[in-house]
């Protein structure tokens, strides 16, 4: 099954990448964007997606500074 | 006195680590695939980029073979030495605590800084005396320390944070001024600044031989087990 692991840096720590690109857009004439954070996509087929949360805590996140999102290819996030 | 030094793929200051050591005792290159540190008294993992930093910094290299044994040797006493990218892959490893994100500044720093010896009564820093200056250099990209506020309080009772940035010399926005930071017991440190860049006059510091001379001095006392 085909599945999408959506990583982003945990609320409060400071995220540095976000505040760049949230203060390069106004340059380029976009105005009004606020709260921008940039994560990591992984993107992967599993036989039992049961283990995603297992394999998102052990290696693809590090659960100390990020925050994720498993969503399987039916869309629905869990 | 034998220091092993591990080259996972993709570090890059491993030679000099090797040099740094010999200058304190007797030291040999040890390839991640080993599975074993054959009687070895102190551990070094040197800075670069293993597995380009894939991932995230230091998240692959934990898996190598030989990272179960250093896991171990950590348990039992031994001293484990990570220097940068092995600063990030010991706390991939749960061997130390927090993590490493990216500089405040965004920018790859390379600048000599002054750290502070908070705690000289580590395996590393025994040499030290307290609130001694060292003049280390820095080069790294991902080098802010973060940890919650709890664990940073604790690590700080605790005497966990062994190097400090001395004041306005905190390049990256690590919190506390964690330069260099310990495990519980004080046997595992793990550090920013390069100690192995700093051992021969011709590079303007010889302060980071302090930290091997400490190892040596522990082992020669034989508080420490041999792997």
């Amino acid at each position: 099954m085909k599945a999408r692991v959506l990583i982003r840096p945990k609320e409060g720590i400071l995220d540095p990448q976000g505040q760049a690109v949230e203060r390069a857009l106004p340059a380029l004439g976009f105005e009004g964007v606020e709260s921008v954070h940039v994560g990591r996509l992984v993107e992967l087929e599993v036989a039992d997606p049961s283990r995603l949360g297992e394999m998102c805590e052990q290696l693809l996140a590090n659960p100390l500074i990020e925050d994720y999102e498993v969503e399987l290819d039916d869309g629905a996030a869990r | 006195m034998r220091f092993g030094v591990v080259r996972f793929p993709g570090s890059c200051d491993e030679t000099d680590a090797l040099l740094a050591c010999r200058r304190f005792g007797e030291a040999e290159i040890v390839w991640h695939r080993e599975r074993d540190l054959h009687g070895l008294d102190a551990v070094v993992l040197p800075g670069g980029f293993s597995y380009g930093d894939y991932l995230r910094v230091g998240a692959i290299a934990r898996f190598s073979p030989i990272m179960r044994a250093i896991v171990e040797f950590a348990r039992v006493g031994g001293p484990v030495l990570g220097i940068c990218n092995g600063f990030q892959v010991l706390c991939e490893a749960r061997l130390l605590p927090g993590a490493l994100l990216p500089n405040t500044g965004l920018r790859f720093l390379c600048r000599q800084v002054d750290v502070r010896v908070a705690n000289a009564d580590t395996s590393f820093t025994r040499a030290c005396g307290r609130g001694e200056r060292l003049s280390l250099p820095v080069k790294h990209g991902a080098g802010r320390f973060y940890a919650p506020d709890e664990v940073l309080d604790a690590m700080e009772a605790n005497g966990q944070i062994a190097l400090r940035y001395a004041d306005g010399h905190n390049p990256n926005g690590s919190a506390r001024d964690a330069a260099g930071v310990t495990n519980e017991a004080g046997n595992v440190l793990g550090l920013m600044p390069h100690p192995e860049h700093a051992t021969d006059p011709l590079t303007g510091s010889t302060d980071g031989g302090r930290l091997f001379a400490s190892a040596v001095e522990q082992i020669a006392e034989g508080t420490a087990v041999a792997a």
